[in-house]
This record gives C-alpha cells, sequence and structure tokens, in this order.
C-alpha cells in the first residue's frame, strides 16, 4: 500500500474497511475495565499526612473489542494517560478491575497480579509514547532498544534477535542498517517509528498509545497514523488510543471514550459519536475543534469556564458548572454510564432530551 | 530555534545533495499523474555520506571524546595527568636511588646542576660533591668538585626492583653511567637525612595519588549505591539516607579528620594506615555524590525510556545497571575527576600536619613535613618542590574534569 | 561571498511623509528579503533566507510552519531580541510607528528596525507600546517571584507616563477586558495561582496593556487544552475587531489559521512558500508543499480510518539544506536540473497571491499549468 500525494483529480481510495462494519457484537472483548480508580494521595505537613486525593481516574468502565482501535480522548486532566498505563500496570490501581483475555481464552484480571505474575503478560501488551526524544534511551543503539524485549523475555542469541530486529525495522518503514546507530541521529518521526518497532518486538496483542503523534510535526503525522493503520491490518493489533486532538481520534478510532476529569462521559462508534453525540461535553468540544475552512468560522464556539481540577471536582455531575443544559439533579448527582442506543454509552441525567449537535 | 527539536541535536541524516538521491524511486521526476512512493520507501532509500553515517553511529563516549579534544588545555592536561599516572604504576622507574637510603653526611645537598657538553660532545655530567664539615660551626659545607663528573644518561642501570611488584628489572629513566657512581646523582637534592629527592618525589607521587583516587572510588561506590537506594526506592530507606547525609554534611570536617586520624594507633604499619586514611577520607566524600545521584534516580524513574524497559519486562537490577546508570557515568567520572584534588589536598595538609601518613611512608605531605621550619626553608628550600607538584596535580585534574564536564554536558553551550 | 551582518550603528531612516496620500496604503508592517544567519561551531544555519511579507492595519496574518522553518526566528527577528549568535545578515523591516504611543491620533514615522541597535532606546520604546508579543509558553513568560499585576504595571510604567495607581487601574481594566474575572484580585496573585486558561489571558492582557497596534502571537494555544483555546481564540478575535489590533499569528494549527487569518504565509526552511489571503490558500493553494500539507492534516470531516495522503521524507535539518527549492527532496512536481539548482522567487500568480516554485516561474509557466484542484 503506498501513501500517495494525490494528484488532482483521482479520489482517494479507502485502503482500510470504513469503521462501522469493522467490529461485530460478537467479536470477543480483548480488554474489559470495570469500576477502574486511581487517586493520587496529597501530602501536607511535617507528618507527610494525607490531607486530599487527586482523583485521577474516577470509577471508569469501558471494553475494547480484539482487533479495533479504541480511541481514548479528553483534555487535560482528565486521566486518560493515567487510565492507559495503569492498564499496563505500569503502577497498582487503587481499586477495580482490569480483565485481559489471553490468546487461549484465559482471562486475568490483572489488577490483582503482582510484579511477579504480571510477567507472562508483559509481552502481550506494549505502549508507544508520546515523546520521542524521551521514550529512547540516549546510550542505547537501536539494536539494543528494539532487541531489548527479546532479550529480556529469552531470545539470548544475538543472530536471532539481530534478524529479527532487522524484520522489526523494514516493517516500520526504517533500513535495517539502522540498528547500528544511536537515537540522537534520527528525527522525532523516525524515532517515533523506533519506538513502534519496539512495541512490536514482543508480538503482543494490545498496544496501548499515548499521544503517539501529538509531539510531531504536521507533515509527519499523518506518516506514522498510516503505519499504524497498516501495521494493525497486518498484524491484528487492537489499539488503545489515547489522544487529545478530536481529528486524529477521529481519522483512527472504530470506537471512541470521551473522558472529562477522571470519568467517562461518552463511549460509542466513531461515525454516531462524531454524528450525534449524547452528551454537552462530548458535543462542545467538538464544536471548540477550530476547523480547517474559513469558510466555516462562525461554527467556533468556546464554553465557559476552566476544566475542573481532578482533587476538587464539583459536586454531582462533574460537567455541570460549564454545561448549559444543567439542572438540579445535575449538581447533586453524579450520573452513571448507560447505554442509551445500542452499543452507545453516556452517563448524562439529560441525554434522552437533549438534541445535540455534531459535526456536519 | 524551533522547540520542537531538541537543543544541540546533531544533523539529522537525509542527504538530498547526495548524488545518488536523482536513482532513487521516490524522488525521480514523475508526470504529476503518477503517485509518488510512499515516505517509509523514500527513508528506506535515502543515502546517508560517510561523515553522518560516523556521527550516527558514534555512541555517547565517542561524542564526548570529540567534544573534548576540541578544548585544547583540558587535552593537554590530560596527558599530564596520563604522565603522573605511570609514575604512579612504576615510580622504581623514574627513580634513581633507593628513597630509603639514608646517610647523613649527604644531607642537604642542594640541586645538582646539570651540565650539557663535556669535551665538545652531547654528555650531561653533573659535578659531584664533596662535604666537610666546618670545625668551628659544625655546619656541613658542601663544594662542588668540578674534577670529579658524575656522567648520567637515560635508561641507566640501578637498583634492582619489581615492576609493579611481579616483574624484576633495574632499568631507570635516568642514572649515573657508571653503576658504582649511582649513590652520587642528586637531581633535586636531599634532606637532612640525605636521602634524594628526585627519587622521594617519584614514590610520594604514587602514595598521594592513590590515596586520591582510590578515596574518591570508594566515595563513588558508597554514593552509587546510597544514593541509589534513595532515590530508585524512596519511601523510608531514602529518608533515613537522606538524614545520615546531612549529619555527616553538618560535622565540621576538619576537626572530625584531625580527630580520627589522631586517633590511628601510632604502632600500625604504614599500609594500615595508608588504608585507614583513605577511608576516613571516603566517609565523608560520598554525600555530595549521593545527592546527585539520588536526584538523578528521582528524574529518570519517570522517563519513558524507564517505563518501556519495565514493560518489556526487564528486573529492576537491569533497569537501574542497564538503563539508569550509564546515563549518568559521564557526569559522575567528571564530578569525580574534580574530587580527586580536593582528597590530595587533604591528605597532603594532614600529614603536612603529621596527622595522616608518616615515615617511612613517602607521600607528598610527609616530604613537605621535612621543610616545616624557617631555618630549613633558608637551609634547603628546595625541600619546598614536593608542593609545586601538588600545584600542578591539582590543577591537571581540575582542568581535566572541568572539560570532562564540559565536554559530558550536552546543554552546556 | 563573505556573510556580514548589519553594522548596529547605522543611521536611522526617518521618513516623515506623513502628509503623503499613499500614506494610507503603506503597511503598518513591511518585511522585505529578511535574511537571519546563526553562526555556530558546527557550521551556519539559514535560519530565515529573503522572507517578504506586509501586515496591514486591523488585519491578521498567519504564519504557518512546522520545524525548522524559521517562523520565530522572523519574529525575534522583528523585534531584535535574536540570540547572540544569530545576526540579521540582509533584509529590511519598515514600522510605521506613533511618534507618541499614548495619543492615538498622533503623528506617524517609518522606521527601519533593522538598522537600530537590539539595546537602543528607540527599540525598546517600540517593544511592548508598538510592537507586543504573546509567547508560547505562559508559565515561562512569567516571573515567579512577582505578581502578575507588578509585572504588567512595570510595562505600564515604561511606556506610559502615569503613576503607580494609574497604572494599576489600567491593568485592572485591562484584565477585565481580556474577560478575566475578579480582576481587582486576580491581579495580586502570582502566575503560578492561575490556571492555564487564565494565565494565557493574564499574558495578552500584558501584551495589551500599552495598545501596541501590532501583537506577534506566538504559538499562544499549542500548550493549552482544546476548550480553553476556543475561548482564547474567540477573545483574540474580539480584541482584534475591536481595537482594530494588527496581529501576526504564528502557529502550525492549520484549524486556527483558517478561523483567525486574514492572509496567509506558509513557510518552509527558512522560505516563504506561498503567500494568499485565507481562502485562497484553503481553496486554490498552488505550491505543492501548501497542498500536501493540506491534505496531510487529518480533520473531522474527512472519512475514519482511510489513510492519509502523506509528505515523502521529513523535514531536512536546518544545517542540511538542500540546494535550491528547499522542498525538492520530497516534491511530488521534482524537476530534475531546475528546482535543486537555484532557489526559486516569490511570484505573483492572481490577486495577492504569491508563490516561490519554479512551476510558476516565468521560465516555465508556459509548459506546466496551475493546479486548480479545490481542496477541502
Amino acid at each position: 500500500m503506498s501513501d500517495a500525494i494525490e494528484p488532482a483529480g483521482v479520489a482517494r481510495q479507502p485502503s482500510v474497511k470504513p469503521a462501522v462494519h469493522r467490529q461485530s457484537s460478537s467479536t470477543p472483548l480483548l480488554l474489559e475495565v470495570k469500576g477502574l480508580k486511581k487517586y493520587f494521595p496529597i501530602h501536607k505537613g511535617l507528618m507527610r499526612k494525607v490531607v486530599n486525593q487527586v482523583r485521577a481516574v474516577d470509577d471508569i468502565t469501558f471494553f475494547v473489542r480484539e482487533g479495533e482501535t479504541l480511541g481514548l480522548v479528553g483534555e487535560s486532566g482528565c486521566g486518560k494517560t493515567t487510565a492507559s498505563r495503569c492498564i499496563l500496570r505500569a503502577f497498582p490501581a487503587t481499586s477495580g478491575e482490569i480483565l485481559f483475555r489471553e490468546a487461549d481464552g484465559r482471562v486475568t484480571d490483572l489488577a490483582k497480579l503482582d510484579r511477579p505474575g504480571l510477567r507472562r503478560f508483559r509481552p502481550q501488551m506494549q505502549m508507544i509514547f508520546q515523546d520521542p526524544f524521551g521514550s529512547l534511551n540516549p546510550r542505547m543503539t537501536i539494536f539494543d532498544i528494539v532487541g531489548e524485549p527479546m532479550y529480556v523475555n529469552g531470545l539470548k542469541n544475538r543472530t536471532e534477535r539481530t534478524d529479527r530486529v532487522a524484520e522489526l525495522l523494514k516493517l516500520v518503514g526504517l533500513r535495517p542498517e539502522f540498528m547500528r546507530r544511536y537515537p540522537h541521529a534520527f528525527s522525532g518521526g523516525q524515532r517515533q517509528r523506533i519506538g513502534i518497532a519496539r512495541a512490536l518486538a514482543l508480538n503482543p496483542r494490545m498496544v496501548v498509545a499515548d499521544e503517539p503523534v501529538s509531539a510531531l510535526d504536521v507533515s509527519v503525522q499523518a506518516q506514522v497514523l498510516n503505519l499504524m493503520l497498516d501495521l494493525q491490518e497486518k498484524l491484528q493489533l487492537t489499539y488503545l488510543f489515547v489522544a487529545h486532538d478530536l481529528s486524529v481520534v477521529k481519522h483512527i478510532s472504530d470506537r471512541v471514550c470521551v473522558m472529562y476529569v477522571g470519568k467517562i462521559v461518552e463511549m460509542a462508534a466513531t461515525e454516531e459519536l462524531f454524528y450525534a453525540p449524547y452528551h454537552p461535553y462530548t458535543a462542545a468540544l467538538m464544536m471548540a475543534v477550530p476547523v480547517p475552512d474559513p469558510s466555516k468560522r462562525h461554527i467556533i464556539q468556546d464554553l465557559p469556564g476552566e476544566v475542573a481540577s481532578p482533587a476538587n471536582p464539583p459536586s454531582g455531575c462533574y460537567f455541570h458548572p460549564r454545561c448549559e443544559y444543567a439542572q438540579e439533579i445535575c449538581r447533586t448527582q453524579t450520573p452513571e454510564l448507560r447505554e442509551l442506543s445500542p452499543d452507545h454509552f453516556v452517563s448524562c441525567h439529560r441525554a434522552e432530551e437533549l438534541k445535540l449537535a455534531g459535526i456536519k | 530555534m524551533d522547540s520542537k527539536e531538541e537543543p544541540n541535536e546533531l544533523p539529522i541524516l537525509e542527504n538530498p545533495d547526495h548524488p545518488d538521491l536523482a536513482e532513487v524511486d521516490g524522488v525521480v521526476p514523475v508526470p504529476p499523474t503518477l503517485p509518488v512512493e510512499s515516505a517509509s520507501a523514500t527513508e528506506e532509500l535515502l543515502v546517508a555520506n560517510q561523515e553522518e553515517e560516523r556521527i550516527s553511529i558514534a555512541s555517547n563516549w565517542t561524542l564526548v571524546w570529540w567534544r573534548f579534544r576540541k578544548n585544547k588545555l583540558a587535552v593537554l592536561s590530560g596527558l599530564i595527568l596520563i604522565f603522573l599516572v605511570i609514575i604512579v604504576l612504576v615510580p622504581e622507574f623514574f627513580a634513581t636511588m633507593d628513597p630509603e637510603d639514608t646517610d647523613a653526611r649527604l644531607a642537604f645537598i642542594p640541586i645538582q646542576s646539570v651540565h650539557w657538553i663535556d669535551e665538545g660532545r652531547l654528555k650531561p655530567w653533573v659535578p659531584g660533591v664533596v662535604g666537610k664539615r666546618d670545625p668551628v660551626t659544625l655546619k656541613m659545607i658542601w663544594t662542588v668538585d668540578e674534577s670529579e663528573k658524575v656522567y648520567i644518561k637515560l635508561f641507566a642501570e640501578g637498583y634492582s626492583y619489581k615492576i609493579l611488584g611481579l616483574i624484576d628489572s633495574n632499568l631507570h629513566l635516568i642514572g649515573a653511567a657508571d653503576p658504582e657512581q649511582a649513590g652520587k646523582v642528586f637531581l633535586l637534592g636531599t634532606d637532612r637525612l640525605g636521602r634524594d629527592q628526585w627519587s622521594r618525589l617519584a614514590y610520594a607521587t604514587r602514595i598521594s595519588m592513590t590515596i586520591g583516587m582510590i578515596s574518591v572510588g570508594v566515595s563513588i561506590v558508597l554514593g552509587l549505591i546510597l544514593g541509589g537506594i534513595s532515590g530508585y526506592f524512596g519511601g523510608w530507606p531514602d529518608m533515613v539516607i537522606q538524614r545520615l547525609i546531612e549529619l555527616l554534611q553538618s560535622l565540621p570536617t576538619i576537626p572530625i579528620w584531625l580527630a580520627l586520624t589522631a586517633a590511628l594507633p601510632r604502632t600500625w604499619s604504614p599500609e594500615k594506615v595508608f588504608f585507614a586514611i583513605t577511608i576516613i577520607l571516603a566517609l565523608r566524600g560520598w554525600t555530595t555524590l549521593a545527592r546527585e545521584v539520588r536526584g538523578r534516580f528521582l528524574s529518570l524513574r519517570e522517563e519513558d525510556f524507564v517505563l518501556a524497559a519495565e514493560l518489556a519486562g526487564c528486573s529492576q537490577a537491569r533497569i537501574i545497571l542497564v538503563h539508569m546508570i550509564p546515563t549518568f557515568t559521564s557526569h559522575i567520572i567528571a564530578t569525580s575527576t574534580l574530587a580527586i584534588p580536593v582528597m590530595i589536598v587533604t591528605e597532603t595538609s594532614l600529614s603536612f600536619l603529621g596527622l595522616g601518613l608518616r615515615p617511612p611512608a613517602i607521600s607528598w605531605g610527609v616530604m613537605l613535613q621535612e621543610a616545616q621550619n624557617i631555618q630549613t626553608l633558608a637551609l634547603a628550600p628546595w625541600l619546598l618542590l614536593p608542593g609545586v607538584v601538588v600545584i600542578v596535580a591539582v590543577l591537571v585534574f581540575n582542568l581535566v574534569g572541568d572539560g570532562l564536564r564540559d565536554a559530558a554536558d550536552p546543554y552546556s553551550n | 561571498m563573505p556573510i556580514e551582518p548589519i553594522p548596529a550603528n547605522k543611521i536611522t531612516h526617518q521618513l516623515d511623509i506623513n502628509s503623503s496620500p499613499s500614506w494610507i496604503d503603506e503597511p503598518l508592517l513591511r518585511v522585505e528579503d529578511l535574511k537571519a544567519y546563526f553562526f555556530m561551531d558546527e557550521g551556519t544555519v539559514k535560519a530565515v533566507d529573503g522572507v517578504s511579507f506586509n501586515v496591514y492595519p486591523g488585519k491578521v496574518i498567519g504564519i504557518v510552519g512546522e520545524s525548522g522553518c524559521g517562523k520565530s526566528v522572523t519574529m525575534k527577528a522583528i523585534l531584535r531580541i535574536l540570540e547572540r549568535s544569530a545576526k540579521i545578515v540582509s533584509g529590511k523591516v519598515t514600522l510605521r510607528r506613533r511618534i507618541n504611543s499614548d495619543d492615538p491620533n498622533s503623528l506617524e514615522e517609518l522606521i527601519e528596525l533593522t538598522s537600530q541597535h537590539p539595546n537602543s532606546k528607540i527599540m525598546r520604546k517600540i517593544r511592548g507600546a508598538e510592537i507586543a508579543l504573546i509567547p508560547q509558553e505562559p508559565m515561562a513568560a512569567f516571573s515567579p517571584v512577582h505578581t502578575v499585576g507588578n509585572q504588567i504595571m512595570e510595562t505600564i510604567l515604561l511606556h506610559q507616563d502615569v503613576s503607580k495607581q494609574e497604572a494599576r487601574k489600567i491593568a485592572i481594566e485591562v484584565f477585565r477586558s481580556v474577560g478575566i474575572s475578579m480582576p481587582e484580585q486576580r491581579i495580586d496573585s502570582y502566575s503560578w495561582e492561575l490556571s492555564g486558561g487564565l494565565r494565557q489571558r493574564a499574558i495578552i492582557a500584558m501584551a495589551l496593556s500599552c495598545n501596541p497596534r501590532l501583537l506577534i502571537a506566538d504559538e499562544p494555544t499549542t500548550a493549552i487544552d482544546v476548550t480553553t483555546q476556543a475561548q482564547i481564540l474567540k477573545l483574540l478575535r474580539g480584541l482584534q475587531e475591536e481595537r482594530q489590533t494588527s496581529i501576526i499569528f504564528i502557529t502550525h494549527d492549520l484549524g486556527v489559521i483558517a478561523q483567525m487569518a486574514d492572509e496567509v504565509v506558509v513557510m518552509y526552511l527558512g522560505m516563504v512558500m506561498e503567500k494568499a489571503s485565507v481562502n485562497t490558500i484553503f481553496k486554490h493553494a498552488q505550491h505543492p508543499y501548501t497542498q500536501a500539507l493540506l491534505r496531510s492534516i487529518p480533520s473531522m470531516q474527512s472519512e475514519s480510518r482511510v489513510k492519509l495522503p502523506t509528505i515523502a521524507g521529513s523535514i531536512a535539518h536546518p544545517f542540511n539544506r538542500p540546494k535550491g527549492c528547499p522542498f525538492h527532496p520530497r516534491c511530488g512536481h521534482f524537476m530534475q536540473g531546475v528546482c535543486n539548482a537555484e532557489q526559486p522567487k516569490l511570484v505573483e500568480i492572481g490577486d495577492e497571491h504569491y508563490v516561490s516554485c519554479f512551476l510558476y516561474s516565468n521560465e516555465t509557466i508556459s509548459s506546466a499549468s496551475p493546479l486548480t484542484e479545490k481542496n477541502t
């Protein structure tokens, strides 16, 4: 598949099937997160007493089907990065379940496992990081970086590792002889490819991508996104794609989860979420994104107030101080995430009544 | 420069001006109706020229070395340092006589002047010295006897010794041409016991430098381990170690050193005393490094590549040894190189006061002890030469350390 | 040919033409063939290599480019705040300056910014009062040990002849005008006490405090959330319309450009690739880089999970600028012997539409027809 710069007149051929038909409800779930919470204590005083908690992730429930891409989108402080790292067990969760299904069908709750117990799951779930400059050890060659996961998991034979690293580098579009080089020799986009190669070294079933294109130049973002789409098809990968950029998320996801101050406010298939959102925050987010079309200037609308703080969230629905549809109940009761229509979840008291506009 | 690119990053490798480029797919001029090759293919096929290739496979140490090389002063100091290290390894080679050889009749001989020409040819010699005691003042009077010529040459034979304690040899850098006259060459004079200063200086270099280097070495080990535990694990080990560091740093150094070294039993052999001094110096020196190491570990823990290693299944030991420590070894070496002269000066000072090493051990400080009173200084000012050597040694360590630190720090520009 | 920087002691050009009728058409800021190079140990970086554009009163001009394109360096060169290793090598920047910045009806003069010494009194007068900068990182732009009010008052007192109490009143008013609630209290807070959006507003307030006629906004919304960005963009647009301030808006976000700019300048590796009104750029871009850039950004209107057309290769490092047109190694319309031989010049191909590309140069204009595709 070539990424062509289309000249005039040639219609764009979709090379990957449209999202709506990729997964059906019978596709098994790869990951199911139930009631996940991650609170960070705030210490103050001489005795370092816990005075407050930062509710980075505040009781979220969602699932990811095998082979699909779930986009996790939200603004700063919404908890998407914390959630993604928690799911990978970079640190223990405060409470909740992280159910992971292995290839043989066994389902395990990762939240309950300790370090030795997690060892066998490590090869199955990997991460692509945001910062291309901080995610590669500057003292190691590319061969060391991409080969290390294999070395640590038993592949001690250097020749075999070299072959495999060469294969991986070719897969992400880099020349195999680059493995002799150090990260300082590469541009941001190339480093990101190396990071992808490293993530794929152990043939993972699930890849969590934490803002993989935010730090890249605009013209390079498309390359990396295309690469990720390609790899997903070739290797049957499942992606959990965390981003703050709605356009990027829409572009790559089958389904999207919108988060706000540690909670999921809406979860649905991409097209449905963007064309007919149920939650006022989702609608507001879409309205706020500047559209690259000068004839559509009047559309940009802003939301009053500031993003609430996870250390001190408002009562009831966390979004109510900024919501134009807020009512008494929104101030007192926190809404639950419920399935309003097939495979479309929302947590809003007034979701049935509201007729919100999505993108046209 | 734009904030997206890392500062001071080396050039990226695509070389679009390379003559081969025209042959390569993706950049061949194509009529607008045909699609152009994908980004990955082009990247794959662009050829980097040799210079860029060299930079791209350069490890961090290579890059540090290239930067270090530009600093001429540091390089020169480095060469002098290497020379000093050679003296440390084989001081016997540089000595002309046994440093312990005492002969009261040969006391306070001044520096002999080297005559380079003899009978029209290049044949260096030093005048023999004859001493006679003045019967009235009982002072030794030295007269230079020009008639007695003691020829000296390079790579002469002298007293035998073992290189590094293993290999026998009796070769010396400079010595009397006639082995019988070996006891008459005093290139830097003698002290009150008639001991050749030149030879003693060579041996003293070994002791003083090794004390400095070993005590810094011990500090590094202690600092790395304790600082690492503190930074990596946090929690109560961190608290305990940090309070210990604060305690140690709040103790006044000079009185503590004086007390500890004065407490060493007089009956201890010089080797034991040497060992003890090294430990005492190191006990205070590790704290600064430990703090720095702790800071590095704290910040490294948050780095993405450390998390990536954890997610790949690396053990904690591997993460610490392979991922974290190598990122700041160059910094450690640079700061340690700067710490060595402090140790050297400390030992010199202590020994000078009679509290550190004591005779028969030979160090710069011990040699300087001989030059403590005005009378001696007036009679034999050459006894102060070890001080000059101390200054030189401290200078070169500092210059090399500074150069290393600048070379290792990518943001020093 | 050796590269020499312009000596700083060159005499100021002061054209007193305020009685001439052609004043009305004179742009507020005129940048002519500006070149600024960095002279470093490793070599010379031609960060800005021949950039020209005009800013008219009351207009917003958007400068778009990716890393290494020189947009920030151009701004620093205009304000004469370049780093020590950089020098303006050639080119001219002319400003229509109010002689009395307090008085809106004051007489004007034309002043050549490139001939002034960076530390001269006149440059310091201009910075803040005539041209103000909204920097990229609001946190870094405020001193952590002074209150925001203190810093704004400092700016006001530097440029206006008022007392401290009056300055404080002005500061509170400016805070109010940028939408900061409770300005009387907020003015005494420190920058780290304010949230991201408030900080950004405070920075804008500081920039506006002396009523400059030109604002340079250097990626003002890159570091903030999308909903906050919408607020800030709306604020800027409102202020711009109300005060008729000109804005130079630097960003890499084409969506923001579409929302804010009247005219667009597309830069790549230190040169202007295309310059046109915002509608023209988005609907009728002619330069291959602009076209490719527009096509390669994911937008919410486009179809999901469809591969984007990409630009081959990656941006060359400024040390390794390709010979000739800087974009040619990645260009689908590369012409051997033409594009890598010389740098193309800006050529006018339409109404206020300039392109720097050999496809449109006079020499080859007969054979190549401009691509007239419609861009979404």
